[in-house]
């Protein structure tokens, strides 16, 4: 027997006590826990998937709503802009170099990502598997994306029109993998990238299977209701009208094949010579001149906007300052009730200790060991509280990250450990001192000899 | 002469000073310390044990004099030297009988009786990992007879061990003490006022208030 198996006895005695002391701050400790995570990894995966677009021009609409939509694919997207203003600002001189993407569907309610190349360039990122899309309707998956569905190399699905599960289907032309990026951690990693063009037939099939029903196969059978869907969604790739302009055509279906077949743009726009629509354009600055002058000249010149990542995830982050404020203050308060269950546990049970205190002075412990032994059962009820807390905090994590796949929590490592968690071991360490030194002081003062012969 | 007090003189705040009896005893040697309630034998047990400091005279025990020890050295000497024994066991709760025994191992670095053994003399061995709250009072008052002789004690001293027993208990108590105290060689000192125990026990004082 020594101090800390008694003081552990102790505890054990009370459990319901014991147990729900520990549980209150646990509970406090799991939110600053999930707090300090999700600050952390959030803002470290906002500057990682941000990292070298310095700004967004899109459609007119709500900037945050541009920025999270064609940076993080959470948010719906604006709109589309028409191709040749996008080409246009491409050429200025304070540009460095653009991105463009047409977004607007998904599989399985992982984004498509209409773009070229150099997206693939930006993220740095390379392939597990196959190489990147060279004909329209080549697709490659994120490492997330290809984990989940299952797709392997050469696998074919359709894409389904909207951002998330349950629109209609993209029925006329399947997709094809012909590559699986590796794991990268950000954003890229839940995506289904492919070329633009992909993205254009697509929606260039929807308008003309309903001119010609026998055209192509005879898998649309229910095009009219694909066209009402089609004119509800926010975001639409249309085109003004469909037709074969390049060469005079008898047989649509020869067309179809011929571009099928084109090689895609690796980098710049698409060639074509259509009024084609994109639905933003990443750009990179040339000079820090251009951070002055660019979106300005955009935003008034253009009926674009241009919207910056950094600025608009700083302001997005003070909206949500205002909730993680809430959510600390509620952990303080857990965590200061629990310190005063503690030591009103602590200091009830010296009341009813008073005899096995004086009964283990008698038999030869000492004032200072006394002392020692509740210190010993504050700490370590603390200490589980803090271990449970933590636990809890990543779990929770967990539950978040796994319930939100396709989400911005997506990604989100639960099980790193951060050293700032340390701190919060330390904290609790704290509380179990501060709620112990009262009632271990007046074990300390314990007179025994008034004690034991009470009678 | 293993154990002596000298000319001890204590008083409560406020109340008049008890001047006490004299007290030798060799090893193995009993005695019966006897008086009414406020007659101040409790004090006289709590000077002994070294729980109360006297204002005058002297308590010295195999050449030791406790009342010059400072706090945390009594305490050690009490652990590994006297063996107490409550008029109530005062076992702790959250501990099973051998835990019991084995904390009063160690708050003294002192080798002591083997508990199994000891559990075995008094009886309690089926006991040894039983919840003390399931015992009866009659066991609990072993156990707390073998948790004052475990490590060995020079001086047991036994306040009212017998109060709350029935006729056999009793005999059976102050028995066991006086064979342990025997067996290792220790001197005992029972504080009581039970008369039923001066019928074991012939040499005896008695304290009075003056």
């Amino acid at each position: 027997m020594n101090l800390f198996k008694l003081s552990w006895k102790y505890l054990t005695f009370r459990p319901l006590s014991t147990g729900l002391n520990v549980l209150l701050l646990a509970l406090g400790l799991a939110i600053i826990t999930v707090l300090l995570l999700i600050q952390d990894q959030f803002e470290k995966k906002m500057t990682q998937d941000a990292a070298g677009i310095d700004l967004v021009v899109g459609a007119k609409g709500s900037p945050l709503q541009l920025i999270l939509s064609s940076v993080y694919h959470v948010d719906f997207p604006v709109g589309n802009i028409p191709m040749n203003e996008a080409v246009r600002l491409s050429r200025s001189r304070l540009v460095k170099q653009t991105i463009p993407m047409a977004l607007g569907d998904n599989y399985q309610g992982y984004r498509i990502v209409g773009t070229n190349h150099d997206y693939l360039s930006l993220y740095e990122v390379g392939f597990s598997s196959g190489k990147a899309w060279e004909e329209p309707f080549e697709v490659v998956l994120g490492a997330m994306v290809a984990e989940k569905s299952g797709l392997k190399l050469g696998d074919t699905f359709t894409g389904s029109h909207g951002i998330s599960v349950g629109s209609h289907d993209h029925d006329h032309h399947d997709f094809r993998v012909v590559g699986v990026l590796e794991p990268k951690g950000n954003v890229v990693d839940r995506l289904v990238l492919t070329s633009i063009e992909s993205v254009w037939y697509t929606h260039d099939e929807e308008e003309s299977g309903e001119e010609e029903p026998t055209s192509e196969t005879s898998e649309d059978q229910d095009t009219l209701a694909h066209d009402h869907e089609h004119q509800n969604e926010e975001v639409d790739l249309e085109e003004d009208d469909y037709e074969n302009t390049e060469e005079d055509h008898e047989n649509h279906d020869h067309d179809h094949d011929a571009k099928f077949h084109h090689p895609v743009a690796k980098s710049g726009f698409p060639a074509t010579d259509q009024d084609r629509e994109v639905t933003t354009l990443l750009v990179q600055y040339r000079s820090p001149m251009a951070a002055v002058q660019l979106p300005r000249m955009i935003n008034s010149n253009t009926n674009m906007q241009a919207a910056s990542p950094s600025f608009e995830m700083s302001r997005l982050f003070e909206l949500l300052g205002v909730g993680v404020q809430v959510l600390e203050g509620l952990a303080f308060v857990l965590i200061a009730i629990s310190g005063l269950g503690i030591f009103i546990a602590l200091y009830n049970s010296l009341k009813e200790r008073r005899y096995d205190l004086a009964v283990l002075r008698a038999i030869g412990a000492s004032k200072f060991q006394l002392l020692i032994l509740i210190f010993l059962e504050g700490i370590s009820l603390t200490f589980l509280g803090a271990l449970l807390g933590i636990l809890l905090g990543h779990g929770f994590l967990s539950i978040l990250a796994a319930q939100n796949e396709q989400g911005i929590a997506a990604g989100l490592q639960a099980w790193t450990f951060l050293s700032a968690e340390l701190w919060i071991v330390i904290y609790a360490l704290t509380v179990g001192v501060l709620a112990s030194a009262i009632p271990a002081w007046s074990a300390y003062q314990t007179s025994i000899a008034n004690q034991l012969t009470r009678k | 002469m293993l154990f002596q007090t000298k000319d001890l003189k204590f008083s409560h705040p406020g109340q008049k000073e008890y001047h006490f009896q004299d007290i030798s005893l060799d090893r193995g040697e009993s005695l019966l310390v006897l008086g009414k309630s406020g007659s101040g034998k409790t004090t006289l047990l709590n000077l002994i044990a070294g729980l109360l400091s006297p204002h005058s005279g002297s308590v010295v025990l195999d050449g030791t004099a406790i009342n010059q020890l400072d706090s945390g050295k009594m305490d050690r000497f009490r652990g590994e030297n006297i063996g107490i024994v409550f008029q109530k066991p005062h076992l702790l709760a959250p501990l099973d009988v051998k835990e019991n025994l084995m904390m009063a191992r160690y708050f003294s670095n002192k080798n002591g009786q083997d508990a199994d053994e000891l559990l075995q003399e008094l009886d309690l061995s089926k006991k040894s990992h039983s919840p003390v709250n399931q015992l009866s009072e009659g066991e609990a008052q072993r156990v707390s007879i073998a948790r004052a002789l475990i490590n060995r004690p020079k001086l047991i001293l036994a306040d009212e061990p017998t109060s709350s027993l029935d006729d056999e208990n009793a005999e059976r108590v102050v028995k066991l003490l006086q064979d342990q105290a025997t067996k290792i060689q220790a001197a005992l000192i029972i504080v009581t006022h039970d008369h039923r125990v001066k019928e074991q026990i012939s040499n005896y004082i008695e304290v009075k208030s003056v």
